[in-house]
């Protein structure tokens, strides 16, 4: 743990702010408020996080339909990414894109996405063209157990490897793709162990604990910088939440999610271990719960009363010109 | 006759052609749904829960949960049909079928004619599709003009539960690769459904109501929309022929060019952008055909030539609405 303590409490704070944001939609998607598909990622904090704080925001990423916690961990305006949930005109993407589709192009992130294994290739992509700007840039993809197993994703690992191209699959093992289990789906020992068989260096860690994620990131990424090739993790981690909200989840375990919640909390598990070695206090970490609970209920009182998108807006941004 | 869902009737479908034929299997992503789970399987029976039941009366062998892996679905139910099966492959949202094109563009498509007329390739490949649930660009397309485009794909889009059910019986027994469209709005619709074997033929149009003004031509979702406006005019004495041709390949072209000939005028509904869809398909055939008979311009409405939009305001400014097609059947009406 040698972060500084502005360092752990930015961890904190993004860490946080994640789990209110999704806390927030969770409730609001209840009573009706919020339209569209959504997919949280309450639970997972601590990789988004542990990997973000080691990227530049001239650095790339690519994200998923749980796109949420890799957004605001890249550093997307809390504001701009409510109003967007909300379909509101100055939403980060105009309300055109909404959950599935949060991007915003200043601080590198290129989008959530709506088609699993759609963000691969393309930070694979963007990985080519950091290559090619030889400032030392990255580009990172992040993906769920289940995005392993499509095949853009085998073809553009292999075309990093043989491009020795600055490239990191990030792979989020929550145990399940919507409800089918990752133990089904993929019959190689691990998604480690099938990457590695790519040229492709690979470690497992643990994605409960951010400071496992910050350490095994920043090594990785620093290599990665040098010019060392691609790399992949893949992180245990669990989703506190349904695949999508209304998700029954017979599919899980009795007890699996309360289990999780208990024990595997990163937020909390977080806190114990910067409290108990006493480099931040209680009422630090109260300090900033009670900005992130603000932030979070400001914004979303500012989206709910912001306007719609005008029809007209339906066809504007098809082309740059046409 | 029984009451039941289009959902309810695809199920119900799915079942007596897996009882009826052990060559027919079921495959797609979480199609038995908890595979794997610490829950087990079937907790879910399919995201939409068309293919609830099938696991627990015809078991893993037939009834496949499959991972991630759109173009190898498609490729393993071309490759299973080739060799004599009768897969059933879901794709659970149409737009995935840009994962998938190759397998159907250049392989299954094309077996039956590359091959001399040798090969079957009989797969059916069952897909969502269409807005109105905000659920944004990449999860409410209707790529159904894309594949109807493709020699050798046949295409059904029902629009009721009877025919959600006699179209499903079709597919699964025709010998050709079928793309199945199911609009993710309708399977709450309730309706009369035939009881045990019910068959639909391809390329017959159901005629949903008959009048004398204007004909529209609609699938899907945006049949009940042509009902609608339809029936909004029908106090000012204007009546409409209402066509759902239920396959875009093979097309009904009977059905439409003869209505249009006694109406003299042609409306075209669809939701896809309007460049190269259905609609233009549709309008190019009867002003090529009937062009004598018209008294009007044909008349498209379709969503723009746009992706889309997640907004609630969007996507209800990019759909056809009964409204809007009121108005065009107004002035189609009205032209002089
Ligand atoms: C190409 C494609 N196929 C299927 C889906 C439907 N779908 C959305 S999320 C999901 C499961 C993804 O599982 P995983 O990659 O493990 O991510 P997680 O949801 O666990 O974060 C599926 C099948 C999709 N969006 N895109
Ligand atoms: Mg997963």
């Amino acid at each position: 743990m040698q972060l500084a303590r502005e360092e752990l409490e930015q961890a904190y704070r993004q860490m946080k702010t994640i789990r209110e944001f999704e806390d927030h939609l969770h409730r609001e998607i209840a009573k009706g408020t919020i339209g569209g598909f959504t997919h949280l990622y309450g639970g997972q904090e601590a990789i988004a996080v542990g990997v973000c704080e080691n990227l530049r925001d001239t650095d790339y990423i690519t994200s998923t339909h749980r796109g949420h916690g890799h957004c605001i961990a890249k550093g997307c305006d809390v504001n701009g990414m409510m109003k967007e949930l909300y379909g509101r005109a100055d939403g980060l993407c105009k309300g055109k894109g909404g959950s599935m589709h949060v991007a915003d192009m200043d601080v590198g992130m290129l989008g959530a996405n709506g088609i699993v294994g759609g963000g691969p290739p393309l930070a694979t992509g963007a990985a080519l063209a950091a290559k090619l700007d030889g400032k030392g840039g990255v580009a990172l993809s992040f993906g769920g157990d289940g995005s392993c197993n499509q095949g853009p994703v085998f073809e553009s690992m292999n075309i990093a490897a043989i491009l020795n191209l600055p490239s990191i699959y990030v792979y989020e093992n929550n145990r399940y793709s919507e409800h089918t289990g990752a133990s089904y789906v993929i019959a190689s020992e691990s998604i480690a162990s099938r990457v590695e068989g790519f040229g492709i260096h690979t470690v497992k860690a643990n994605g409960f604990d951010f400071f496992e994620v910050h350490e095994v990131m920043k090594e990785l990424i620093a290599k990665c910088r040098e010019g060392n090739g691609p790399c992949a993790v893949e992180f245990e981690t669990t989703r506190f939440y349904g695949h999508f909200e209304g998700d029954p989840q017979n599919y899980r375990g009795p007890d699996e999610v309360k289990n999780d919640r208990e024990n595997n909390d990163c937020v909390k598990i977080f806190r114990s271990k910067v409290t108990e070695a006493g480099l931040l206090s209680d009422e630090d970490l109260d300090k900033i719960d009670n900005e992130v609970i603000n932030l979070i209920e400001t914004s979303a009182e500012e989206a709910a009363a912001a306007p719609a998108p005008s029809p007209e807006e339906v066809t504007t941004d098809v082309y740059v010109s046409y | 006759m029984a009451k039941m869902s289009y959902r309810e009737a695809l199920t119900e479908t799915l079942h007596q052609e897996m009882a009826n034929d052990e060559n027919v299997i079921v495959m797609g992503e979480d199609v038995v749904g908890g595979t794997g789970s610490a829950g087990g399987p079937e907790a879910i029976g399919g995201v939409f829960g068309v293919t609830g039941g099938l696991f627990g009366k015809f078991g893993a062998e037939r009834v496949i949960d499959m991972p991630i892996s759109e173009a190898g679905i498609a490729g393993t139910a071309a490759g299973a049909a080739l060799a004599g099966k009768r897969p059933v492959a879901e794709i659970m949202f149409s737009d995935f079928i840009g994962l998938c094109m190759d397998q159907l563009m250049n392989q299954a498509a094309k077996f039956r004619y590359m091959f001399g007329g040798k090969a079957t390739c009989p797969m059916v490949l069952r897909t969502t599709y269409g807005a109105g649930m905000q659920a944004a660009s990449q999860h409410s397309q209707s790529p159904h003009p894309m594949v109807t485009a493709i020699p050798g794909l046949k295409v059904a889009m029902p629009s009721t539960a009877a025919d959600a059910k006699g179209l499903l019986t079709t597919a699964i027994r025709d010998d050709d690769p079928v793309i199945f469209f199911e609009h993710k709005t309708l399977y709450g619709l309730q309706g009369d459904v035939p009881e045990g074997d019910y068959l639909v033929p391809f390329g017959k149009a159901r005629i949903v109501s008959e009048g004398n003004d204007c004909t529209l031509v609609a699938t899907g979702r945006m049949v009940s929309f042509c009902e609608d406006a339809a029936n909004a005019l029908s106090a000012d004495g204007i009546t409409c022929d209402i066509i759902d041709p239920r396959t875009t390949s093979p097309l009904d072209e009977d059905a439409i060019l003869d209505s249009v000939e006694k109406t003299g005028r042609l409306i075209v509904v669809d939701e896809t952008p309007p460049r190269c869809s259905f609609a233009a398909d549709v309008a190019a055939l009867a002003a090529s055909e009937v062009f004598s008979s018209l008294k009007a311009p044909i008349k498209t409405v379709t969503g723009p030539h746009s992706p889309v939009p997640f907004a609630k305001e969007l996507e209800t400014a990019f759909l056809p609405s009964p409204v809007k097609i009121k108005t065009v059947i107004e002035q189609t009406v009205n032209f002089s």
